[in-house]
């Protein structure tokens, strides 16, 4: 049994609308870079997985596709799938897959190519992840739709405004816009939000994250690899905790916080020894899952970054940009630097990577005190979330 | 990009590959379609759809510990058994939170923009369905009723939530 994993090299493609690519052409943007950062070539990779939701785009057997493509036969490999925590499930794999002995070097891939179908396709398909029957097939939901339910009932039960809501995507537009590779490098204003066109009541066009190609990739090792081969620059990851919610959203009890995700948050905590009333105090910034607005806001409290309700006052004043409390989504998050579904959580894990070597691009790094960095990565609506805590020493120190 | 355009490049060019109209990338246009219907079983709850021909919600609970289930589920993870009964539920409740569908998936394109709503039943199942009338006059703990009809434009049976 290895000790500690660390990513030891990180790449990430340009996120966005890219016809100019194929999917494999798209895989190896993400993973030439992980290679050269990490100093290694395709044969010293003793596993690989491929996280991937699929369906909307042509190819299903990616991680054959990219052995085919990037020389990685006869290796093992598997495609994992999690909805929107595909990548996550990806980097889950490739931890356990080397704290278990089997493999030294993993790499780790995450890939979407969204608009390999037309958008009412994809607003069709996406509808779908959730349960079929007793939410899609009769009621028309849409993925806005059902975190749109969160949202209203944050509005009910706290008082907060759609306006509130507006603020979460100026904060993360206004950082997708120092991001080279994000799909949107356009600062906004709440106006820009409230004028846009419904989607999903309360949520408008500027609430939601957008559909986007792209693919992410890290490469993953062992301890005795990383002291082995002498790897300077690397991040390690202390814990990941993991939590499912239900299929059905009416089987659940309360629509403000996703059971999942507090589940995982206080797993990765306990696992990391983070005082779980406390957490921000141990942590130089996150990155969580707004894939629209409101749930950014349910995840300050999901992770006890604040008390529930309070995630609203947040955003209202400005603790989740870099000089407040703790930075979150300061790539852009999902709304503006792009969701490619399966590689969001890899994408995810390539930000923390950079953040916490001091990678990251002019007025979008943060203040790197604490050396620890969380990523929160749901699939679906709760259905999967992923909490995932790295570091830059092989625990948390304080 | 429609398939007539699609054909005209075939005759012409002898390849489906066009320009991606804003960024000019060559495209090469899928001349494979699939369509997806899925078959769903509905045998173990055939009492549940057999219940919305007379009208009624119905519920599953277990005879065992007494669980209810909405939707219905025939087997109890409590007590590892599948010895069920079938219930209807009186079908009132307390609307807990809604959503208006404006963008719709194609398949729902012959529907103006609805309204889903989650209502907790009295019974203590929750339901999610569409809720009739102005979204806009709901207010937190809206009372509502679930009413069994054909919905309009499709005409299978299907329930849907009232205000009351």
């Amino acid at each position: 049994m290895s000790e500690k994993v660390a990513i030891v090299g990180a790449g990430h493609s340009k996120f966005g609308t890219r016809r100019d690519v194929n999917i494999p052409e798209l895989c190896w943007e993400s993973m030439r870079p992980a290679f050269e950062s990490a100093n290694l070539e395709p044969k010293d990779i003793d596993f690989f997985v491929v996280g991937n939701a699929g369906i909307w785009s042509s190819e299903a057997a990616i991680p054959s596709l990219m052995a085919e493509y990037a020389d990685l036969a006869p290796k093992g490999s598997m495609r994992v799938e999690a909805a929107c925590a595909s990548g996550s499930a990806a980097i889950k794999v490739g931890y356990s897959t080397i704290i278990s002995g089997e493999a030294d070097i993993v790499l780790a891939l995450g890939i979407e190519k969204m608009q390999e179908s037309p958008n009412p396709n994809v607003i069709e398909l996406i509808g779908r992840f959730g349960s079929y029957f007793w939410e899609f097939e009769n009621f028309g939901l849409t993925f806005p739709g059902y975190y749109a339910m969160y949202g209203t009932s944050y509005m009910f039960k706290y008082g907060a405004k759609e306006e509130d809501f507006a603020l979460v995507a100026v904060k993360n537009h206004y950082y997708g816009a120092k991001n080279p590779l994000a799909q949107f490098q356009k600062e906004i204003d709440v106006e820009t939000v409230m004028k846009s066109p419904y989607i999903a009541w309360p949520f408008k066009l500027f609430d939601c994250s957008p559909i986007t190609d792209g693919s992410a990739c890290v490469i993953l090792a062992s301890e005795s690899k990383v002291k082995e081969l002498g790897i300077d620059e690397k991040v390690w990851i202390i814990s990941q905790g993991v939590g499912t919610g239900t299929a059905n959203l009416s089987r659940r009890e309360d629509f403000t916080t996703l059971p999942s995700a507090r589940y995982a948050a206080e797993m990765a905590y306990k696992r990391a020894k983070i005082d779980l009333d406390n957490p921000v105090k141990y942590l130089d910034g996150a990155n969580v899952h707004d894939c629209f607005t409101a749930p950014e806001i349910i995840a300050y409290e999901d992770l006890r970054f604040c008390k529930r309700g309070e995630g609203v006052e947040w955003i209202r004043e400005q603790q989740t940009y870099i000089g407040g409390k703790i930075p979150v989504n300061i790539d852009g998050g999902l709304k503006a630097k792009g969701h490619p579904i399966g590689a969001t959580g890899v994408s995810m894990a390539v930000e923390a990577y950079k953040q916490l070597l001091q990678k990251a691009e002019k007025g979008r790094q943060a203040d790197i005190n604490k050396g620890v960095w969380l990523t929160h990565n749901v699939g679906g609506t709760g259905h999967f979330t992923y909490v995932t805590i790295y570091s830059l020493s092989k625990g948390v120190v304080i | 990009m429609s398939d007539v355009k699609i054909e005209e490049k075939i005759k012409e060019a002898g390849l489906p590959i066009l320009e991606d109209e804003k960024t000019g990338a060559q495209q090469w246009f899928d001349v494979r379609e699939l369509r997806l219907k899925y078959i769903i079983s509905v045998e173990k709850t055939k009492q549940f759809f057999e219940g919305l021909k007379q009208g009624k919600l119905l519920a599953t609970k277990c005879k065992n510990c007494g669980r209810i289930f909405f939707p219905p589920q025939v087997d109890c993870p409590s007590c590892l058994r599948s010895d069920i009964e079938w219930i209807e539920l009186k079908g009132e409740g307390t609307i807990e939170t809604l959503t208006v569908i404006f963008v719709k998936p194609p398949s729902f394109n012959h529907f103006d923009p609805y309204t889903v709503a989650i209502a907790r039943l009295d019974e203590g199942p929750r339901i999610l369905a569409w809720l009739r009338g102005d979204p806009k006059k709901i207010k937190p703990n809206q009372r509502v009723k679930v009413k069994v009809s054909r919905r309009e434009k499709e005409e299978y049976l299907i329930y849907e939530l009232i205000p009351v």
